[in-house]
C-alpha cells in the first residue's frame, strides 16, 4: 500500500524535476535514484507483512494486499530499475521531454501496483487505465517520427475499445451478482452461473486477450511494438504485459476458478492459436524488432498457461514467467537499441567487433527459447507442470513444445547471424565499460533465474 | 419498466458502437463510437444500479465519465499529431505501418 502512494508521489517529484534541471545526466540520475526508492519502499512493505500470513483489506475492501502481490510488484519494480540502468540514456535519446518519460514510467508503475491488488472491478478499471494512458503517449513520443505517431494512434484505438469491452464485462457481471468487490462474488456453486455473468466473462478475456496481446486479438502488438520508439517498446512488452497477466490470473483463479469448466475450453483455444501464431508468424520476420514483438505474443501464449492450470503451480509460475521473460527481453531490447540496424543482416558478424555483446545476446536469445541453465527454461517448467498437474491439457502441452520448437529457428536465426555471417555492423556509440557491467549483471540475473528460481519465490 | 428494456437498449447502443469502431475509417468517427460503447455501458450500470437498490453502480458511472474524459485528453493530442502529418484523419494510412 506504501508503494502505490509513493509511485505517485515519486512520479510528480520526477515531473517537476525538469523545471529544476535541464541536463539530461542529472534528470537519469534522479530517476535512478526515484526508482531505488520505490525499490526500498517495496521491499519494506513485503518486510512488514509475515510470511503466510492472510490477506489485508483496505480502503473499504477496495485493496487486498497479499504477500504474493507485493513480491511481484517488488520483482517488478526491480526490473524498472533494471531497464532505467540498462536503457536510461536511450530512453534520453528518444526526444527533449526526459523526466516527463520517467514521470510516466512511475505512474505507469502505479498501475502495476494497483493491478497486483485490486479486490474490486472498478480498481482493474482504473489500474487498466493508469497503465494504458500513459503508454499512448510513450508510444508517440518520437514526435518527428510518422511511424512513432501510427503506432501511437493505433495503440490508443485499440486501447479505447478494449476499455469499452471490459466495461461492458464489468457491468454484465455487476448485473448479475449485484456487487463489484470480488471477495463478495460467489461463483463457487454452479447455480450462481447464468446467461449474464457468462457473457461477462467472456467479454473480460476478449479486453485481457487485447492487453496480453493474445491471438485472434492480437493484430495490434507487431504494429506498435514495431512503430514505437525502441526503449519504450522494452518496456510495454515486459513489465506492462506481466502486470497485464497478473490481473488476469487474479480475477480467474481466485474468482472464476470455481467455474473453471464454463471457460477453459475458450482459453485453450486462444492459448493455442496466441502459441500458433505467434511462433510461425515470427519466422518470417526480416526485422529483429518485429520478431521480438511476435516472440512477444508467443510468450504470452506460455503465460496463458498458468491461466488455464488455475492451481498454485500456476500463480508460481506466472511470477517466475514474469521475472525470467522481463529480464531477458530488457536485456535483447538493450543490446538492439545499441544496434543501427535492426534487421538481420545488423546483426551480422557482431561477434567479432563486439564478442561481450554478442555473448550476451545469445544468453538472452538462450533464454527466451527456453533452453536448460536459463530463467526462460524454469519459467516454461513451471508453467507446463501447472498445466499437467490439470489434468485435461495434455494435448496442448504437446502443442506447445512443439512450437517451441520452431521459436528456436528465429532466435538461433540472431545467434548465427552474429557469430558464422561476416559483416561490419554499426554502433550509435561504443559501448562504456558501465554499459557492459550492467549487461553482464541482466545476463547473471538470466542464469540465477534459470539455476535456483525459488529465490524469486523465496518468501512467498 | 423491466430490465430487459434497458438491456436490449444498451447492447444495441455497445453493438452500434462496435461496429463503427470496426468499420468505419475516420479517426475521430471511430473514437465518437468508442464513446458510445462506454455510454452504453454508463445506461446499463444505472439500469442495474436501480435493480439492485446499491449506488456504487452510479460511482462507477461517475469514474468512467472521468477516466474517458482522460482518455479524451491524450487520444486527440495523438489524433491532432496526426493530423499536422498528413492532413487526414484517415485510418486507412495505419496500414503503411505494416513494412
Amino acid at each position: 500500500m506504501k508503494a502505490i502512494i509513493a509511485a505517485t508521489i515519486l512520479g510528480v517529484i520526477m515531473m517537476f524535476s525538469s523545471i529544476l534541471m535541464k541536463d539530461k545526466k542529472a534528470i537519469i540520475t534522479i530517476a535512478a535514484l526515484l526508482l531505488a526508492v520505490l525499490l526500498g519502499v517495496n521491499i519494506w512493505d513485503v518486510m512488514a507483512t509475515k510470511k503466510g500470513s492472510n490477506f489485508t483489506f483496505l480502503f473499504n475492501n477496495m485493496i487486498l494486499i497479499s504477500r504474493e502481490g507485493l513480491w511481484f510488484n517488488m520483482l517488478m519494480t526491480g526490473c524498472t530499475f533494471l531497464y532505467v540502468l540498462l536503457s536510461g540514456k536511450d530512453i534520453a535519446r528518444v526526444g527533449t521531454h526526459t523526466a516527463e518519460y520517467f514521470a510516466l514510467i512511475f505512474f505507469i508503475l502505479t498501475g502495476v501496483y494497483l493491478l497486483s491488488s485490486y479486490n474490486n472491478l472498478l480498481i482493474l478499471f482504473i489500474g487498466i487505465e493508469i497503465l494504458s494512458i500513459p503508454q499512448y503517449i510513450l508510444a508517440g513520443s518520437d514526435k518527428k517520427n510518422l511511424k512513432s505517431s501510427e503506432a501511437a494512434l493505433k495503440y490508443f484505438l485499440m486501447g479505447a475499445f478494449t476499455t469499452g469491452i471490459l466495461m461492458m464485462g464489468v457491468t454484465l457481471l455487476y448485473g448479475s451478482t449485484g456487487t463489484f468487490e470480488l471477495t463478495r462474488m460467489d461463483f463457487i456453486h454452479q447455480s450462481s452461473v447464468n446467461g449474464m455473468s457468462l457473457a461477462g466473462i467472456i467479454f473480460l478475456i476478449i479486453a485481457f486477450g487485447f492487453k496480453v496481446s493474445a491471438a485472434p486479438m492480437h493484430t495490434w502488438t507487431p504494429d506498435v511494438y514495431d512503430g514505437a520508439p525502441t526503449p519504450f517498446t522494452a518496456f510495454m512488452a515486459t513489465i506492462v504485459k506481466s502486470a497485464a497477466f497478473y490481473a488476469f490470473i487474479r480475477l480467474f483463479q481466485n474468482t472464476f476458478g470455481g467455474i473453471s469448466n464454463h471457460w477453459t475450453i475458450v482459453l485453450s483455444i486462444i492459448t493455442a492459436l496466441t502459441l500458433f501464431i505467434g511462433n510461425l508468424t515470427a519466422v518470417f520476420q526480416q526485422s529483429v524488432k518485429r520478431m521480438l514483438a511476435y516472440s512477444s505474443i508467443a510468450q504470452a501464449g506460455f503465460m496463458l498457461f498458468a491461466i488455464l492450470s488455475n492451481n498454485a503451480v500456476a500463480s508460481q509460475g506466472i511470477i517466475i514467467y514474469a521475472v525470467a521473460y522481463s529480464v531477458a527481453t530488457i536485456g535483447m531490447f538493450a543490446v538492439l537499441m545499441k544496434l543501427k540496424d535492426y534487421t538481420y543482416d545488423g546483426f551480422n558478424g557482431l561477434a567479432k567487433k563486439e564478442p561481450v555483446l554478442a555473448f550476451v545476446t545469445t544468453i538472452f536469445l538462450l533464454s527466451l527459447a527456453g533452453i536448460p541453465l536459463t530463467g526462460g527454461f524454469m519459467a516454461k517448467y513451471f508453467v507446463l507442470q501447472a498445466a499437467i498437474m490439470q489434468g485435461q491439457l495434455f494435448w496442448l502441452v504437446i502443442f506447445a513444445l512443439l512450437m517451441a520448437a520452431i521459436s528456436a529457428y528465429y532466435y538461433f536465426r540472431v545467434i548465427i547471424a552474429m557469430y558464422f555471417k561476416q559483416g561490419n555492423p554499426e554502433l550509435h556509440e561504443p559501448l562504456s565499460s558501465g554499459d557492459k557491467f550492467m549487461l553482464a549483471l541482466t545476463c547473471v540475473l538470466v542464469v540465477l533465474i534459470g539455476i535456483a528460481p525459488q529465490l524469486f519465490l523465496a518468501s512467498i | 419498466m423491466p430490465i430487459q428494456y434497458y438491456l436490449f437498449l444498451s447492447m444495441a447502443l455497445f453493438c452500434i458502437g462496435i461496429a463503427g469502431t470496426l468499420m468505419r475509417r475516420n479517426a475521430i468517427i471511430i473514437f465518437m463510437c468508442i464513446e458510445l460503447m462506454l455510454n452504453a455501458v454508463n445506461l446499463l450500470l444505472v439500469a442495474f444500479s436501480k435493480m439492485w437498490h446499491d449506488a456504487s453502480a452510479q460511482i462507477v458511472v461517475f469514474f468512467i465519465m472521468v477516466v474517458a474524459a482522460a482518455e479524451v485528453a491524450v487520444g486527440l493530442a495523438i489524433i491532432v499529431l496526426m493530423y499536422r502529418k498528413v492532413h487526414s484523419v484517415d485510418i486507412n494510412i495505419l496500414n503503411r505501418l505494416k513494412h
